[in-house]
């Protein structure tokens, strides 16, 4: 039996039907190729049906082939993108099995050259949103740097910040300040040094002492940058206290061991958390709640917006962690950028209820237009 | 900037200056750490040098630093060096245990958040209460309470958490503009 279908497969093999593709992938940096398979096993091995099969690459498809990939008969993606290759250079491919009786090789696919893009197109309707939000920001940014008057809404959180400092003046005790673990480059941890700015100025009109242990060594240079700039704003520049703003470790539960300690040991009247946070904020909060501090955090991730919400006093949900510095500042520019990114919302909730009525009828190429890759 | 052109633009050009730029962050990171280790030294030192409450913990916090760095000059840090015994035997079991606090802290606030105060805290408290059935072993196996579980987690939470994913992308995006304008100078030190 086993003689008689190799003998088929051998006077078979050249002319297989069997059918494989390789094609350019696209929107690369030019290092890549998709290849593309039928459903296994070709007809001349449903006999055996083989496991595996060899996925092999050569330069000029008669010289030695190498093996890139196994693929398995269950592979239902039917895909395999080789990657690491050379822009400009041809490629040829075909999948082989062999065993210590059979040799099958489907004819040969390509040549396929990898060709280096300039722009990815599938991420085009991401470029579309990102020019209309920052148009509208834009404009509206103009409008305040025109002085126009720009309505902002009471934020709970940052009313209160107010009140916290007032409170830790009061009590003759410390502030605390934590920007949690993001580096520079967050924006959470740009919105968190704004808001610092903002916090430094007035306790050093108070006279009530910061404190600010931190994770990231450039985050700390940055702050107290910023702290020194508040305190000079604020005509008190002799109180600034550098080595109240210190580095203290890059390890996130060193880090938070060392806040909790701080706040055990120092007693701070508030705490303020912005930034970006991960595990540790639980810690942190229970800690400071356990001190009776009056607590205000904001953070751009949700999950721990939710620990926040339970162990502090005040949170800022989602954008208001970045409109912060605006309520806080009342600069016209910043509350201008506010206002365009609250239109911006605007405009979103109304293509959301435009897909959920289109999708409703059907109509799921609306929907396909927002997909990103 | 850069991250933003290399979203766009596939090319190898734009990926080695984003890679270029990336490796600078990596070395002026590497420059910044050194001045934090001065700073908390210094910080640390002071504290000891006046006694103050809690002095202790500065010394300890002294003496760990230089303890573990000449451990690891002198004896390099592969895996049977004393680097990585201190490190393996004393600093992670040490991380490890504030890790294992989480789990005294998630308690405390749920009791705390889950007091059913009003509505709204009502509402909260029932729905944790399925997702944690629903969630855990013993729940699990009675599927009433893992559908109405995974029917919260994927609708009204779900529903909630993309609404908070928009106002922070929308932020993100504002302020990133804000930075690149010059509009926002702060967190430069400067007006």
């Amino acid at each position: 039996m086993r003689w008689t279908l190799l003998f088929s497969i051998l006077v078979f093999s050249n002319i297989s039907a069997y059918q494989l593709h390789v094609a350019d992938q696209p929107n690369d940096d030019g290092t890549r190729l998709k290849i593309k398979w039928e459903p296994l096993p070709p007809s001349e091995l449903a006999a055996i049906d083989p496991e595996m099969y060899n996925l092999e690459r050569s330069f000029e498809g008669t010289d030695s082939f190498v093996v890139v990939s196994q693929i398995s008969r269950k592979d239902t993606t039917f895909t395999f993108i080789d990657g690491g290759l050379t822009a400009g250079r041809q490629y040829y491919y075909r999948l082989d099995y062999i065993d210590s009786l059979i040799a099958w090789q489907s004819p040969l696919a390509g040549p396929a050259t990898p060709e280096e893009n300039w722009y990815n197109i599938a991420r085009t309707n991401v470029l579309i949103g990102i020019i209309v939000v920052g148009l509208i920001v834009a404009v509206f940014i103009y409008r305040g740097r025109r002085g126009k008057s720009l309505y902002l809404r009471p934020i709970a959180g940052l009313t209160a910040v107010d009140e916290a400092i007032g409170r830790a003046t009061e009590m003759g005790k410390p502030i605390l300040y934590s920007s949690g673990r993001g580096g520079m480059q967050r924006p959470a941890t740009m919105a968190s040094m704004n808001i610092l700015g903002s916090v430094s100025e007035k306790v050093a009109s108070y006279g009530t002492p910061l404190i600010f242990p931190n994770n990231d060594p450039v985050v700390t240079a940055v702050a107290q940058e910023v702290v020194k700039e508040g305190y000079t704003k604020a005509g008190h520049p002799d109180s600034y206290k550098p080595e109240n703003i210190y580095f203290v470790t890059d390890s996130q539960f060193g880090y938070a061991a060392a806040v909790d300690g701080i706040m055990m040991r120092e007693r701070p009247a508030t705490n303020l958390f912005f930034g970006t946070f991960e595990a540790e904020s639980l810690i942190l909060a229970e800690t400071g709640n356990s001190i009776g501090a009056i607590q205000i955090a904001g953070t751009d991730s949700s999950i721990q917006m939710a620990f926040f919400m339970v162990a502090c006093d005040y949170v800022l949900i989602g954008e208001e962690l970045f409109a912060a510095s605006g309520y806080l500042s009342q600069d016209l520019q910043v509350i201008g950028s506010l206002k365009g990114s609250d239109l911006s919302k605007i405009i979103i909730i109304a293509i959301l209820l435009l897909g959920v009525i289109l999708a409703l009828f059907a109509q799921g190429w609306f929907v396909e237009l927002f997909v990103t890759v | 900037m850069a991250m933003l052109i290399q979203f766009f633009v596939p090319s190898k050009l734009s990926r080695t200056v984003y890679n270029q730029i990336t490796d600078w962050a990596q070395i002026i990171y590497a420059f910044a750490l050194i001045v934090g280790v001065f700073s908390l030294l210094k910080y640390q030192a002071e504290k000891l040098s006046r006694l103050q409450s809690g002095w202790i913990y500065n010394l300890i916090t002294i003496v760990s630093l230089v303890v573990m760095a000449i451990l690891g000059f002198a004896g390099g840090r592969g895996d049977d060096s004393p680097f990585m015994w201190a490190f393996n035997h004393i600093q992670a079991p040490m991380q490890a245990s504030v890790f294992s606090l989480l789990a005294f802290f998630v308690a405390s606030a749920a009791y705390r958040g889950f007091t059913a105060r009003n509505t709204e805290a009502v509402l909260l408290l029932i729905s944790a209460v399925f997702i944690m059935f629903g969630i855990a072993s013993i729940g699990n196996a009675i599927p009433v309470f893992s559908n109405i579980a995974n029917w919260i987690l994927m609708n009204p939470s779900m529903t909630a958490r993309r609404g908070i994913f928009i106002g922070i992308g929308l932020g993100t995006i504002a302020t990133a503009l804000r930075v690149i304008l010059g509009v926002e100078r702060t967190y430069l030190g400067k007006e």
